[in-house]
C-alpha cells in the first residue's frame, strides 16, 4: 500500500527535475524491463546449470545448445519462429478475457474445432478460386472458435458458471467431438493409418512466407497480437473491459454492458485460437486430423500469464518458449539428455521469471522516485 | 574381421564417389549419420522402444553415427527435426518412426532434401511419392495369429479380448489375425475389441482391460503405444495375456503366454549397408516372421504342448513365406463377404494396406 | 467360472470404475479444497500428480514397500507445495501463473528422474476384498477397494466437518475470506496459506501414487493425462466443499467407466462421444446448478477466480 502511493507523489517532483535527470529517469524504467527478466533467466540457467553438474553434464555445453538451436542460426530461428507462431494465437485466447477477469484455459478445444471447420468448408467448394476458398475456411474457422469460447463465455455472463471449468469441460468434448467426427462421417476413405478429413486441396494450401520459410500463421498470429493491443489499450472497448475486470460492480453502475463485454472477449479469444487450428490445416497439414490437439493451447496458458496478459508481450514470450523447444532436439542428440530435460528448464526459468515480478521498483539504480527521495533526505 | 574389410572397402568406394564430383556423396565419406525419431518416450515399454532396441543395437556398428530424437509430435515440428538432422548434424539416413510423420512432412522433406535417404515407418510409401523416400513395415499380423492360436488352446470361457487404439488397417489386421489364429483352434471363439482412441491412455486402458474381463474374456491382447498397463492389468485379474511391440512377460511371470513382437534389427542394418554401400535402399519394404521383421515372445509357463505344437507348427509353415491368414472363404462381422472361397492374401498382399473390416466373430464395429 | 452378466456389466463396470477411477481425482480435489480455502490456487497440482506418481513408483520398487512409496509421494508434494506457497508469498507474484511454471516443473522432473523406472515393477498397494460375498469375479473385482480409496472418502468427511468445527479449519476459512480480517485476528496469514498449499500438494502427491502404485499401477509417462488440471477445475464444480469433491470424484470416476463398459456390451459405435460422458455430464450439472445471482456461492473472497 505504502509503496505504491510514494511514486504519484515523486513523480511530481520528477517533473519539476532537469529533461537530463527526466531522461535517465526514464531509461533507467526502461532497463529495469530488460535487467530483471535478464537476471532471472540467469539464475534458472545457474540452478538448472547446479541440476545438470549433479547429473555430471556440462551446463556451459547446454547453454551453447539451446543457443545454436533456438536462435543462432538462420535455420535455428525459423525452427523457433514456426514454434512461435500458433502459440501466438492460443496465447490471445487466454489474455482477451484476462482482461475481464476470466481464466480460459480451454483453448485446445477452439484450436481443434477451428481447424476442423476449415476443413470441412473446403472441399465442397472445390473448383473456386483459391483465395476464396482460403478465405471461406478462415470465416468457418473463426465462427467455431468464436461460438465455442463465447459460449463459455455466454455461460458466465448469463449463468454465472466459472469459465475456467467450462473452458476445460469444452474443450475436451470438442477434442472428442473432432475425433469422432474425423473417424466416423468425416473421415476420408482414403485416408488409411491416419484417420483425416477429406484434404482442402493443393491449391488452397497457403504455402511458406518467401524469405523466412515459416508460414503465413506467424505474421497473421502478430497482426492479431498488435490488433489485440490497439483494442484493449487503444479503445473505449478495451477500457470498458478493463474496467469491467477489475470491479464488475463498480462497472455496472457506470452501466457498462458488463455481458456483453464478457461474451464479446471470449468470442473473440475464440477466434484467435481458432486460426491457430486453421493455419495448421492450411499451410501444415492439409486436413484436419487428431494431431490438431497437438497441446498448442495449453502452452498458450503459460504464454499469456508470462506476457501478464498484454498482447503486445505475447510475440517475444511465445519465442522465447519456441526456441527452448526448438533447441531440445539438439539437447537430446548431443548431450544424451531425455527430452524431458527441456521440460524442466522451461519450468525454472518460468519460476525465476515469476519470482522477478517481486523484484519491480525494488532496486534504487532503476526507481529515480527513489533517487529523488534520497536528495529530498541529503537536503 | 571379415565385415570390417568389407567395410573399408565400402567407404573408400563412397570416399571415391565423392572425389568424383558428387557433392552429396562427400558425406558418406565420414561415418554414416542415421537419425531416429520416435513419437513417445523411447523407453514405453512398446512400440517406440522396440525402435530404440534396434537404434541402440547400431551404434556398436563402426563408421556409423546414431542420433536420437523423442517425443517428437506429428506436426511441422517432426519437419524441422528431420531438418535439423541433416542440417546441423548431417545425418543422410533418417527413420522417422511414426505413422503420422508419413504426409505431409516426410514427402515434403524428402523433395526438400534429395541427397538424403528417408525411410519411414508404415508401410505408407507408393511410386507417386520422391524416389528418396520409402516405407518399411513388418505384417505384425502373423504374430497375432500365433497369440490368437496360443489364446484358443488356453482359454476356457471361449472368449478372447482386443484393447485396440484406433480402428485402422494396422490395428484391424491385428484384431483379425488374433480371432482367425483362435478360430482355427475352435471356431466357436469369439473376440470383443475395445478401442480407447488413443494411441497411449493410461487409464482408458486399464478401464478396457477391465471390461473385457468383466465381459469374460479370459485372454487378452493389445495394439497401443505402450502395452505395459494392458498386461499389467490383466494379470492382476488372474487372466492370460499376449503381449504386443516387445516382450513384456516380467510384467506377468505366471499369465503370459506368448507375443508378437518387432525386431527392426536386419531392416535397419540392411539399408545402412546399401547407404554405406552407395546404393539406394528399398523403397518399400514389407515383411512377415520369414522375414526376420517381426518375431514371437518364447512362451509362458501356462502354455500347454498342445498349444506349443500347434504354434510351433504354424510358424514353420509361415517361415516359408506366403502364409495367407485371411483367406475365403471370409465373412466380416456384418455379414458380408471379405474374400471368395479359393482366394487369400498372403503376409505381403497390398489390399492388406486398406482393411476396414473386422472378420465374423469380432465383437466391435469399425 | 465367470458368467455373461450381458447388460448388467454396464451398471457394474460404473460403479467398479468409480471406485477405481476416482480416487487420484478426490484427493487431488480435497488438496486443491484446503488450498484455495485459504485464498491460493495452484494450478500446478498435475505436476505434483504425476510427480507424486514417479516418486511413489520409484522408492516402491527401490524399497520393496507400497506405503514407503506413498510417503514420499507426499513428502514430494509437501515440497511442491512448499515452493508455490512460498513463491506467491512474495507481493506482485500471480498464483496461478507460478502454478502453471511449476506444473511444467513436475512434469519435466518426473519424466526425466523416472526414465530408470519404466522398465522394472513395484509392489502394488493392498486393496480390501468387499466383494467376497459374491460368487461372481466381476462383482469381486469391482468391489476390490483400495485403502487409499477409504482414506479419502473419511478425509472428505473429516475435512468438511473441520472446516466448520475446528480452530485449524476456521483459521483458513478466515483467511481464505478476507486477508484483512485475518491479520487482525492476529494469524499469519502467509503462514497458514503456505501451510495449505503444502496440505494441499501431500495430497496431491498421494493421489499420484495411486496412480502409479494401484490403478491402473503402473509408472510410464502418459500415466495421467490431465487428471490433476481436471480435479482442480472440479473444486470449482464441487464448491469448496469436501464431501461435494467426494461426489464429484465418484461422478467423474464412474463416467469415464461407461464408455469401455458400452462396447464390452455391444454398443460400439461413437466410443469418443462416450468417452467425453464425464465432461458433459459435469458441464451440464453445473450449468443447472449455476445462477447469474448468486454467483459461485461458497468461494473463498480472497481467490482470483471468484472475481
Amino acid at each position: 500500500m505504502v509503496a505504491e502511493t510514494a511514486p504519484s507523489v515523486v513523480t511530481a517532483a520528477a517533473t519539476r527535475a532537469a529533461p537530463a535527470i527526466r531522461a535517465l529517469a526514464w531509461l533507467a524504467r526502461r532497463a529495469e524491463a530488460v535487467a530483471i527478466p535478464l537476471g532471472a533467466v540467469l539464475v534458472g540457467l545457474a540452478l538448472f546449470g547446479l541440476f545438470l553438474l549433479t547429473l555430471g553434464k556440462s551446463p556451459a555445453a547446454l547453454v551453447d545448445l539451446v543457443w545454436r538451436g533456438g536462435f543462432g542460426s538462420a535455420f535455428a530461428w525459423q525452427n523457433s519462429l514456426q514454434r512461435a507462431a500458433p502459440l501466438l494465437f492460443a496465447g490471445l485466447c487466454v489474455a482477451l478475457p484476462a482482461r475481464l477477469g476470466l481464466v480460459v484455459i480451454g483453448g485446445e478445444g477452439a484450436i481443434v474445432l477451428g481447424g476442423l471447420a476449415a476443413a470441412v468448408v473446403a472441399p465442397p467448394l472445390s473448383g473456386l478460386p483459391a483465395p476464396l476458398v482460403v478465405a471461406a475456411m478462415a470465416l468457418a474457422a473463426l465462427l467455431a472458435g468464436a461460438a465455442w469460447i463465447g459460449a463459455v463465455g455466454a455461460l458466465k455472463a448469463y449463468r454465472g458458471v466459472d469459465a475456467t471449468i467450462a473452458s476445460l469441460l469444452m474443450s475436451s468434448i470438442a477434442i472428442a467431438l473432432a475425433n469422432h467426427l474425423i473417424e466416423g462421417p468425416l473421415r476420408d476413405p482414403a485416408s488409411l493409418n491416419k484417420p483425416s478429413t477429406l484434404p482442402v486441396g493443393e491449391a488452397n494450401m497457403l504455402g511458406a512466407m518467401p524469405g523466412i520459410g515459416v508460414h503465413w500463421g506467424l505474421s497473421a498470429g502478430l497482426l492479431a497480437c498488435l490488433a489485440a493491443w490497439l483494442l484493449v489499450e487503444r479503445t473505449t472497448l478495451g477500457f470498458s473491459a478493463r474496467i469491467a475486470g477489475g470491479n464488475v460492480r463498480a462497472a455496472q453502475i457506470q452501466g457498462l454492458p458488463v455481458r456483453r463485454l464478457i461474451v464479446g472477449f471470449t468470442a473473440l479469444g475464440g477466434a484467435c485460437a481458432a486460426l491457430a487450428g486453421f493455419f495448421e490445416v492450411v499451410a501444415v497439414q492439409g486436413n484436419a486430423n487428431a494431431t490438431l490437439a497437438a497441446g498448442y493451447g495449453f502452452t498458450g496458458i503459460l504464454v499469456a500469464f508470462l506476457a501478464r496478459h498484454n498482447p503486445l508481450a505475447i510475440p517475444p514470450v511465445a519465442l522465447a518458449l519456441g526456441g527452448l523447444e526448438a533447441s531440445s532436439g539438439l539437447i537430446q542428440r548431443r548431450m544424451q539428455l531425455p527430452d524431458a530435460t527441456i521440460l524442466v528448464l522451461e519450468g525454472l526459468l518460468f519460476l525465476c521469471l515469476l519470482i522477478g515480478e517481486t523484484a519491480y521498483g525494488r532496486f534504487k539504480i532503476f526507481s529515480p522516485h527513489l533517487w529523488a527521495s534520497r536528495k529530498a533526505s541529503a537536503t | 574381421m571379415k565385415t570390417d574389410l568389407t567395410r573399408r572397402h565400402l567407404l573408400g568406394g563412397a570416399a571415391a564417389l565423392g572425389l568424383a564430383g558428387l557433392p552429396g556423396r562427400a558425406r558418406a565419406a565420414g561415418p554414416l549419420t542415421v537419425g531416429f525419431i520416435y513419437v513417445g518416450p523411447k523407453d514405453d515399454y512398446g512400440y517406440n522402444q522396440a525402435h530404440a532396441v534396434a537404434a541402440k543395437a547400431l551404434k556398436g556398428l563402426p563408421g556409423l553415427e546414431v542420433i536420437e530424437e523423442e517425443r517428437v509430435p506429428e506436426t511441422n515440428a517432426v519437419e524441422k527435426t528431420m531438418e535439423s538432422m541433416i542440417n546441423l548434424d548431417g545425418a543422410a539416413l533418417l527413420f522417422p518412426t511414426s505413422f503420422g510423420y508419413f504426409s505431409p512432412f516426410v514427402v515434403a522433406e524428402a523433395k526438400k532434401n534429395p541427397k538424403v535417404q528417408f525411410r519411414h515407418c508404415g508401410g505408407l510409401w507408393t511410386d507417386k511419392d520422391p524416389k528418396n523416400a520409402g516405407s518399411y513395415f513388418g505384417y505384425i499380423a502373423q504374430g497375432q495369429y500365433l497369440n490368437g492360436i496360443v489364446a484358443g488352446h488356453t482359454s476356457k470361457s471361449k472368449k478372447i479380448g482386443f484393447v485396440a487404439a484406433k480402428p485402422i488397417p494396422q490395428v484391424l489386421n491385428n484384431v483379425n489375425a488374433f480371432l482367425l489364429g483362435a478360430q482355427s483352434v475352435d471356431p466357436s471363439i469369439t473376440c470383443q475389441v475395445i478401442f480407447t482412441g488413443e494411441w497411449s491412455l493410461a487409464v482408458k486402458e486399464a478401464e478396457a482391460t477391465n471390461a473385457l474381463i468383466d465381459g469374460g474374456a479370459d485372454v487378452i491382447t493389445c495394439h497401443v503405444d505402450s502395452p505395459k498397463v494392458t498386461v499389467e492389468t490383466a494379470a492382476r485379474r488372474g487372466a492370460f495375456v499376449c503381449g504386443y511391440h516387445v516382450d513384456q512377460s516380467p510384467l506377468a511371470p505366471k499369465t503370459y503366454l506368448t507375443g508378437a513382437e518387432w525386431d527392426w534389427l536386419p531392416i535397419y542394418k540392411s539399408f545402412v549397408a546399401d547407404v554405406q554401400a552407395g546404393r539406394v535402399p528399398p523403397n518399400f519394404l514389407r515383411g512377415g516372421l520369414a522375414d526376420g521383421f517381426v518375431k514371437m515372445s518364447p512362451y509362458g509357463p501356462a502354455v500347454s504342448d498342445g498349444a506349443r505344437r500347434n504354434a510351433d507348427a504354424v510358424k514353420t509353415e509361415m517361415m516359408k513365406g506366403g502364409f495367407e491368414i485371411i483367406k475365403g472363404p471370409l465373412k466380416d462381422n456384418t455379414g458380408k463377404e471379405v474374400l471368395a472361397a479359393g482366394k487369400g492374401l498372403p503376409e505381403k498382399a497390398i489390399e492388406l494396406e486398406s482393411t476396414n473390416y473386422l472378420v465374423a466373430g469380432v465383437k466391435g464395429a469399425v | 467360472m465367470s458368467q455373461d452378466l450381458g447388460l448388467w456389466t454396464v451398471p457394474l463396470a460404473v460403479i467398479g470404475g468409480a471406485i477405481r477411477v476416482s480416487t487420484p481425482f478426490l484427493f487431488v480435489s480435497l488438496g486443491e479444497t484446503i488450498t484455495e480455502r485459504a485464498g491460493r490456487i495452484n494450478l500446478g497440482l498435475e505436476g505434483t500428480l504425476v510427480f507424486g506418481a514417479m516418486a511413489a513408483y520409484a522408492t516402491a520398487v527401490l524399497t520393496g514397500s507400497a506405503w514407503t512409496g506413498v510417503a514420499a509421494a507426499g513428502l514430494a508434494g509437501a515440497g511442491f507445495g512448499l515452493v508455490h506457497g512460498v513463491i506467491c508469498s512474495l507481493p506482485r507474484v500471480n498464483d496461478v501463473a507460478v502454478g502453471i511454471a511449476l506444473m511444467l516443473f513436475g512434469l519435466g522432473l518426473a519424466f526425466f528422474l523416472g526414465k530408470p523406472f519404466i522398465q522394472p515393477s513395484a509392489p502394488p498397494l493392498p486393496a480390501i476384498p468387499f466383494g467376497f460375498w459374491s460368487d461372481l469375479p466381476q462383482v469381486q473385482a469391482a468391489l476390490r477397494v483400495n485403502v487409499l480409496f477409504l482414506v479419502g472418502a473419511a478425509l472428505s468427511v473429516v475435512l468438511w466437518w473441520a472446516f466448520r468445527h475446528t480452530r485449524a479449519g476456521l483459521v483458513v476459512r478466515a483467511v481464505g475470506d478476507s486477508a484483512e480480517a485475518a491479520r487482525a485476528m492476529g494469524y499469519s496469514v502467509t503462514r497458514v496459506r503456505v501451510l495449505a498449499t503444502m496440505a494441499g500438494g501431500v495430497l496431491a502427491g498421494i493421489g499420484g501414487a495411486y496412480l502409479s502404485l494401484y490403478y491402473p499401477g503402473s509408472w510410464n509417462e502418459g500415466i495421467s493425462s490431465g487428471q490433476g488440471l481436471m480435479a482442480v477445475a472440479l473444486v470449482i464444480f464441487a464448491r469448496w466443499n469436501p464431501l461435494a469433491c467426494f461426489g464429484a470424484a465418484l461422478l467423474f470416476g464412474g463416467a469415464g467407466a461407461l464408455g469401455p463398459a458400452l462396447q464390452s456390451v455391444g454398443v460400439s459405435s461413437g466410443y469418443y462421444l462416450f468417452y467425453a460422458a464425464p465432461y458433459v455430464l459435469t458441464l451440464a450439472l453445473l450449468v443447472a446448478t449455476s445462477s447469474p445471482d448468486r454467483a459461485l456461492a461458497g468461494a473463498p473472497g480472497e481467490l482470483g477466480l471468484s472475481r
